[in-house]
């Protein structure tokens, strides 16, 4: 049965993966809930080490869930795995070719092992191809290809069956920005020409704003936070406020911290930096206060925090940073 | 159906692959025809002497280096499937809805071809140096050959999928190749050894197997060898099979 209309795409009740190792039980995602809804493109965001690769191994049958349970594209993650791997496709973040076959062998094969006939796969290979750039690659052997032309073959081959439901896991990794705008296109293209769902992980943050509808932010094994791309600059982190005051941005700190509304307010390299909830709105009092104060303003931005502000909110370390290290926002 | 359809786009894929690189294949027989010609002459005054089994030196040699090209051409295999899986083609086959068992045959079936291939052109070299022996013998000895490659090859990959590290596989096939292969009678006939060592290589199953490679070869079709060969072989390579459909079947780790 094929997933209806109404009901989710994938459906995580739960879902929790521990790995025992020799060091210890590690538990790698903490029973995890959430839903993807039929054709969202959705961006699943995390430091290194979060969970993101465990919780779509798990959703893909690559890995026995530990606990909990889920539903994929209508199926039941443990009681017919079968049929979702009928349904989906997945492309690992560590590559799936061996070096010594040719690209064409690889795709056309990886479409008949889902059960399309010799015919239809040659042309969804070819179809796939010329899409994603790897045209003239064909009959190459793939240890031959770049770094990044690998990573496109792996991404055709996670789709070259036409699934409606692909996990991809950091698919844009080692693409130049050409590449990367060309599978975003693809992407999209995707959703809204098949009605594709599409779940991704990604470090880069300029992707997940631009292409995903909602974006799940996953840090220890958890899900820290869900919501699309401005719900969640919104929601967490409010708007940032820079007046520029010179020699005395000191005061100014003094004059602005505590008023209502004013989260925060940092002095730093001749400005003062204000966190507060809706920046159109906050900056104006703001203004006023330092007038009457006796502050020159010489100029003054406000400016939306990236979702990289949002990370560092969330999780206390920047997605760009080591997962161990210090938040550089004082808190 | 579906599987046996699986099984053969993976056979074909894996075939086309070791066509890529025939110098593995061929460099596997250079240990067997070294065995034929610098150790199978040593046999020839042997076979006078009380125990040794009937029939020419060469008609007791060559189903042994036979048996031994099955276990040792197939044994290894697992250290391709660890290479495989390190570049992700593993995952990226179990990911798709085919059959686990298909995975696993189609590679074993390239395995059992080349084994095959392989074990004809010894039997052709063989006979240049002096084999003789009757070609439904030949026939029975090519059917264990590819029973055991069959079997040893479901193993291997049941182990590398299990183990993931090509030290601790190598660790695993180094200390059961040799007693496998002392306690076999592959090299010398166990027909030759103190009765406790006789008794102790009965345990291992392949010593039944050249028992029945080497009646095959002399044409002995009346004895009962040649089916308890074939029977062992035969269990041999279903008991790989299972296991090793069963190690694609669990997630690996
Ligand atoms: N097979 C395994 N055995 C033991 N621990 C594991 C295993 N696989 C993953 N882990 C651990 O589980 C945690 C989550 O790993 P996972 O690969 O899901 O992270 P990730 O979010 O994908 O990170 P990255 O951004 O680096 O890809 C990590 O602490 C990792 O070390
Ligand atoms: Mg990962």
């Amino acid at each position: 049965m094929a997933a209806q209309t109404n009901q989710p795409m994938v459906e995580a009740r739960g879902l929790g993966r521990t790995f025992r190792t020799r060091t210890g039980a590690v538990e790698a995602v903490a029973g995890v809930d959430f839903a993807i809804q039929a054709r969202e493109v959705v961006g699943f965001l995390g430091p290194n080490g979060a969970g993101k690769t465990t919780t779509q191994r798990m959703l893909s049958t690559l890995l026995a869930p530990t606990s909990g349970e889920a539903t994929v594209a209508g199926c039941d993650l443990r009681r017919d795995p079968v049929g979702v791997r009928r349904r989906i496709g997945y492309v690992a973040q560590g590559g799936s070719t061996n070096p010594n076959a040719l690209c064409d062998e690889e795709l056309v094969l990886q479409a008949q092992l889902y059960g399309l006939g010799a015919e239809e796969a040659r042309r969804r290979a070819d179809e796939i191809c010329a899409r994603l750039d790897l045209g003239d690659l064909g009959a190459r052997q793939i240890k031959t290809l770049s770094g990044g032309q690998r990573r496109r073959l792996d991404v055709a081959l996670g789709l070259v069956h036409g699934p409606g439901l692909v996990f991809l896991d950091e698919p844009s990794t080692g693409l130049d920005p050409q590449s990367r705008a060309n599978l975003w296109t693809h992407i999209r293209g995707l959703r809204d020409e098949l009605g594709t769902t599409v779940f991704l992980t990604t470090h880069y943050l300029e992707e997940a704003d631009a292409l995903c509808d909602r974006i799940l932010i996953i840090d220890h094994g958890r899900i820290v936070a869900e919501g699309t791309p401005d719900q969640l600059k919104r929601r967490i982190s409010g708007d940032l406020v820079i007046f520029t005051v010179g020699p005395e941005a000191e005061r100014a700190r003094g004059v602005l911290a505590g008023r209502p509304g004013v989260r925060e307010a940092v002095p730093h390299d001749g400005t003062v930096r204000v966190t507060v909830e809706r920046g159109e709105e906050g900056a104006l009092p703001l203004m006023r206060a330092l007038d009457a104060a006796g502050i020159p303003v010489a100029s003054m931005q406000i400016a939306r925090p990236t979702l990289d502000d949002v990370f560092l909110t969330l999780t206390g370390h920047s997605l760009r940073d080591q997962p161990a290290a210090e938040g550089r926002r004082p808190s | 159906m579906s599987a046996w359809r699986e099984a053969r786009l993976v056979f074909r894929q894996q075939l086309r692959l070791s066509w890529r690189q025939p110098v593995w294949a061929v460099l596997a027989l250079i240990q067997p025809l070294l065995y034929l010609a610098l150790f199978g002459p040593l046999l020839r005054p042997l076979t006078h002497t009380p125990g040794f089994p009937p029939g020419s030196s060469w008609s007791v040699f060559v189903p042994g280096l036979l048996i031994q090209l099955a276990m040792f051409g197939t044994m290894f295999v697992g250290f391709g499937l660890i290479a495989e899986m390190r570049y992700g083609v593993v995952e990226r086959m179990r990911v798709t809805p085919a059959s686990r068992m298909a995975l696993l045959m189609g590679r074993v079936m390239r395995d059992a071809v080349v084994l095959v291939g392989q074990a004809v052109l010894l039997i052709a070299i063989a006979t240049v140096f002096g084999l003789r022996a009757p070609l439904l013998g030949l026939a029975a000895v090519l059917v264990i050959v590819l029973l055991l490659g069959i079997s040893l090859s479901s193993f291997s990959y049941a182990a590398g999928l299990k183990l993931r590290s090509e030290d601790a596989l190598a660790q695993l096939l180094n200390s059961l190749a040799v007693p496998l292969l002392l306690l076999s009678g592959i090299l010398l006939p166990m027909s030759l050894a103190p009765r406790w060592l006789y008794l102790l290589s009965r345990l291992n199953p392949f010593s039944h197997v050249v028992d029945g490679a080497r009646a095959a070869v002399r044409g002995d079709f009346g004895s009962g060898s040649i089916a308890v060969g074939f029977i062992v072989a035969l269990a041999l390579a279903v008991a790989g099979v299972a296991v090793g459909t069963r190690t694609f079947h669990r997630e690996s780790n």
